[in-house]
């Protein structure tokens, strides 16, 4: 056979194959590249989903798995929430500010397409070290593309994490999440139904930008000489036509003139036509000439798989279309009859003119559903050396712990945190906490939805299953932080090449460990993105599972303590002692090679619920005056982050050994307890039967811990709040 | 009856809901002004709110000021009613010609998301009116174009008139003579660029953008201040 065109499509010879078996013929041009982007390991998960499955999806919140647009939580009073997580990695890479604004665009359509009105982005950035001069470019460009498209359209990004290290110079991540709310009763699946009715294109027109960028672009690793080639497969993204999108299809939704409705993300019309077909089992004719065209000439494959961005396809009854086309009228979106639902065996037909030539005639299913599925080789790295590398020696602790803060605020300035009037913690926090109002009523529930966005490559590169695991049980207890308990998580797992075994081994770990995880902690996992083929130069990154958690605070009344510190108060550890500097950043930090020693601490599930449980029952009961999670960077870094943001001191007594400064060992806190509450919250802890231990007290002007480190308050203040606007060069 | 508060909805505006939140919970009903509708129907007072109205393409402003919602909010104005225009809303008033000067890129040139600290430095303006000069506020400012600039005519003709409403403590955008918000000659006529609204429950952490507000409310429930002689309320016959 001609292998030439199925190979440049991204196909296999035995996809084509199976292609050709399907449709029991030969497939003709356009239909090849139907397949290609529908069979593209960015929309059919065909590496990732015989692992997925072993994750737990159901929770008696859970409306909405796996597998839609979103997953969808019921929030109480009649709301529920719509919550996703999507990355766009390979575009940011080659064109930052575009990648990552429609990185948040079709975030945001994945959310309204499931009649929700999106409420908040979270978005967790991972990029090169910052003096490498790209690693800068895509920073400044991404932020400022999140900035740009996320504030226009009209959604606050409430939080998120930026990242550096040498793992993503070549690769960056750009993992956007997004939370909606809806009214129960108008939640929307993506399915066409009812012979006759019509699918109706919104939005944009069809331009050549886009084309292949599920297959050429996201399927496929960087480090050949025509990576710039790869520009054109980045779409460009109009944040005002997204903005009056959502309100015309949120009030075509209202107004319960749509059937079904579906985001056009990747993979453009041929997924979107196809899967709404198919979920609604039936078929769709569709005619690619009345697709509005940015440019003349353009060929059906182009229009049918286009990634053009701010376009949705809408499925109305005939006698409707009439309302539909008054209503996008007054938002200023175009709306063209592009198709109709048929009953012709669930076939999937595109024509030139409704009774025009047919161009292609497939099963619709079998683009959404016949995709191969992979069960690829894994393997393990070898074993590692039998006796375990000696603890690295940390020369200058309080030089260490100055060199790890960064203050993040040069980031989230620049993106509109606070509208809709929920923000009551904003970015900067353990966790984003936000009103919960109705969506359509505006009625304050009185209870608050609060939402974290976590990853360590570090603990995953060391021992994926248990680095999944404590990345999970970092979430849960950031969400305690702001007195939250954990709902629902989305994950998005950036890993490396597929076909290198190693990398599916990493992230079947990876996998297995988000299952320990998500069960003993009762948190469903209702949704997920997988980015495969994140490589540079034929090396694989550091295996990335980012989780967004959402979480709840049943009654919202004060705002919750936060990262503050004040003077003459107590520091209180809660939660297990640890000097185990396995898979630490200030271990990494002191190899020579980079990298972080293994094993990893210890993780007691059983032990990080009830730590979890207490520390929301000191927020809720108002005991403390502070609270921080140790995570990144272990306890030195909790205390200097507490201490650069108060512009307080702190002293921490008996500490010589720096393992126990920079553990990064799970399940503890920082609990900042005022005097005359410290008997109280110790005898708390007793009782729910975690560790406490009064570690130090707050003021002054120094961060003093043990003999290791003795530092000014605002020498504190300074490397935290400079670090990465000085990086950038802009201070 | 309650008073009846107007908030203006071009395509791309964002922070309207908010407005109508905010004004809501100090008793005021609240409805939309189409920006496709040449009236303000017999609202009492108006809110041109924030956001990107025609996505700021062009320039902020440079395209809504032509909307035909504009036309009926200019004569509004003139007749005395109240008009606050916050954030984008500030923006399109001044490409309307309701307000003097422009608002421009940020010195930093990068958008700003964060709390500023504001004085109250004129009480005659409606937003102004039921505060003493010098109260030192806290509320959010959330802009990529609020830096405003004025010819040296225009700036004395502001401060000679009284007509600078509140100014940054701390100038964070680069802002002249620390502006950030002003008034029209007869004080109807307000724009600032921090966003009260975002200071109006104590979740929010700031409380500060309630006693704003609540000054504007009063003034629309106050007898209109007519140009034409009687001084009936004319602005209602509209």
């Amino acid at each position: 056979m001609d292998t030439t065109l199925h190979r440049a499509l991204g196909l296999t010879d035995e996809e084509a194959d199976q292609i050709r078996t399907i449709l029991g013929r030969p497939p003709n041009h356009l239909e090849l590249a139907m397949y290609a982007v529908m069979w593209s390991e960015h929309c059919s998960y065909k590496s990732s989903r015989i692992h997925l499955r072993r994750l737990p999806a159901e929770g008696e919140r859970v409306l909405v798995g796996p597998g839609e647009n979103a997953g969808v939580i019921d929030v109480g009073d009649g709301i529920a929430a719509a919550i996703r997580i999507e990355s766009h990695n390979h575009p940011s890479a080659i064109e930052p500010y575009q990648g990552a604004a429609t990185g948040a665009g079709g975030i945001l359509r994945d959310i309204f397409t499931m009649g929700a009105r999106p409420i908040a982005l979270m978005d967790a950035l991972r990029v090169g070290p910052l003096d490498d001069d790209r690693s800068r470019w895509i920073l400044e460009g991404v932020v400022s593309g999140i900035s740009g498209y996320g504030n226009s359209v009209g959604v606050p990004t409430v939080g998120g994490e930026v990242v550096c290290d040498p793992t993503y110079t070549g690769n960056p991540l750009v993992n956007v999440a997004c939370l909606g709310l809806l009214p129960v009763e108008r939640l929307v699946l993506g399915r066409a139904s009812g012979v006759g009715n019509l699918a109706v294109l919104l939005g944009s027109a069809t331009g050549r930008d886009g084309i292949g960028g599920v297959s050429v672009l996201a399927s496929a690793g960087f480090g050949g000489d025509d990576d710039g080639a790869k520009r054109p497969s980045v779409q460009v993204g109009d944040p005002f036509e997204e903005k009056r999108l959502i309100e015309a299809c949120l009030a075509l939704l209202d107004a319960g003139l749509v059937v079904g409705i579906q985001d056009l993300g990747g993979a453009g019309l041929t997924c979107a036509t196809s899967e709404t077909a198919s979920r609604g089992g039936v078929g769709m004719d569709v005619d690619v000439s009345a697709v509005p065209l940015r440019e003349a000439g353009m060929e059906p494959f182009e229009v049918l798989t286009s990634e053009s961005q701010e376009r949705m396809l809408a499925i109305v009854a005939p006698d409707d279309l009439e309302e539909v086309l008054a209503l996008c009228g007054r938002w200023e979106v175009r709306a063209s009859v592009i198709g109709r639902v048929t009953g012709e065996g669930g076939r999937l037909r595109i024509l030139d003119g409704f009774e025009g030539p047919v161009l292609a005639d497939v099963p619709a299913a079998s683009l959404h559903e016949d995709a191969p599925r992979y069960d690829r080789p894994l393997a393990a790295p070898s074993a590692p050396a039998a006796s375990p590398p000696a603890a690295p020696s940390i020369a200058d602790p309080g030089a260490e712990l100055l060199a790890m803060l960064a203050d993040p605020s040069w980031v989230y300035r620049q993106y509109d945190s606070q509208l809709f009037l929920n923000t009551v913690e904003g970015p900067g926090g353990d966790a984003a906490l936000l009103r919960l109002k109705h969506p359509t009523t505006g009625r304050d529930t009185g209870r608050g939805l609060a939402l974290t966005t976590d990853g360590n490559h570090r603990w995953c590169a060391v021992e994926p299953r248990r680095g999944t695991a404590m990345v999970v049980a970092e979430a849960v207890l950031n969400l305690a932080c702001v007195g939250a308990h954990p709902l629902a998580l989305v994950d998005c797992l950036n890993f490396g090449n597929p076909e290198h075994p190693q990398v599916m081994w990493q992230l079947s770990e990876c996998i297995d460990g988000m299952a320990e995880a998500c069960r003993a902690l009762g948190v469903p996992v209702v949704g997920g993105n997988v980015s495969l083929y994140n490589e540079s130069q034929g090396t694989d990154i550091d295996p990335t599972p980012v989780v967004t958690v959402l979480g709840m605070v049943d009654r919202l009344v004060r705002r919750p303590p936060g990262v503050a510190l004040e003077a003459g108060t107590t520091l209180v550890l809660l939660g297990p002692h640890s000097s185990d500097l396995g898979g630490a950043r200030a271990a990494a930090r002191a190899t020579a090679d980079g990298e972080a020693p293994g094993p990893l601490p210890t993780l007691d599930l059983a032990l990080h619920a009830k730590v979890a449980a207490l520390v929301r029952r000191l927020v809720a009961d108002e005991l403390l005056v502070g609270v921080h999670d140790i995570a990144d960077g272990g306890l030195a870094v909790a205390l200097g982050e507490v201490v650069a943001r108060s512009g307080v001191g702190a002293e921490v007594p008996g500490v010589d050994d720096p393992g126990v400064l920079f553990s990064e060992a799970g399940s503890r806190v920082v609990a900042v307890v005022a005097d005359h509450r410290v008997d109280n919250v110790l005898a708390l802890a007793d009782a729910a039967d975690v560790p406490a231990t009064a570690v130090g007290t707050a003021g002054g002007d120094r961060l003093v811990i043990g003999g290791l480190v003795d530092l000014d308050v605002t020498a504190v203040a300074a490397a935290w709040r400079d670090l990465l606007p000085a990086a950038l060069g802009w201070r | 009856m309650s008073l009846r508060v107007g908030v203006v909805v071009f395509p791309g505006s964002n922070c309207e809901g908010d407005a109508m939140e905010a004004v809501e919970g100090l008793g005021a009903e609240a409805e939309v002004l189409w920006h496709g509708e040449a009236t303000t129907r017999q609202v009492d007072a108006v809110i041109v709110p924030g956001g990107f109205a025609h996505g700021d393409y062009l320039r902020p402003g440079a395209i809504a000021r032509f909307s035909p919602v504009m036309g009926a909010v200019a004569d509004f104005a003139e007749q005395g009613g109240p008009v606050l225009g916050i954030c984008n809303g500030f923006q399109v008033l001044t490409e309307a010609g309701l307000l003097p000067g422009a608002l421009q890129k940020n010195r930093g040139l990068k958008f700003l998301c964060t709390t500023a600290t504001l004085r109250v430095d004129s009480c005659r303006s409606v937003l102004t009116s039921g505060l003493a000069p010098g109260t030192v506020l806290r509320i959010p400012i959330n802009h990529f174009e609020g830096n405003y600039t004025a010819d040296p005519e225009t700036l004395a003709e502001l401060r000679a008139e009284d007509r600078i409403v509140v100014r940054y403590v701390d100038n964070p955008n680069g802002s002249l003579d620390d502006i950030a918000g002003i008034c029209s000659s007869a004080g109807n006529v307000v724009g600032l660029m921090p966003h009260p609204e975002r200071a109006s429950h104590p979740l929010l952490g700031s409380t500060d953008g309630v006693a704003l507000l609540q000054s504007f409310l009063d003034a629309g429930g106050a007898p209109a201040r007519s140009t034409t002689p009687g001084g009936t309320p004319e602005r209602h016959a509209s």
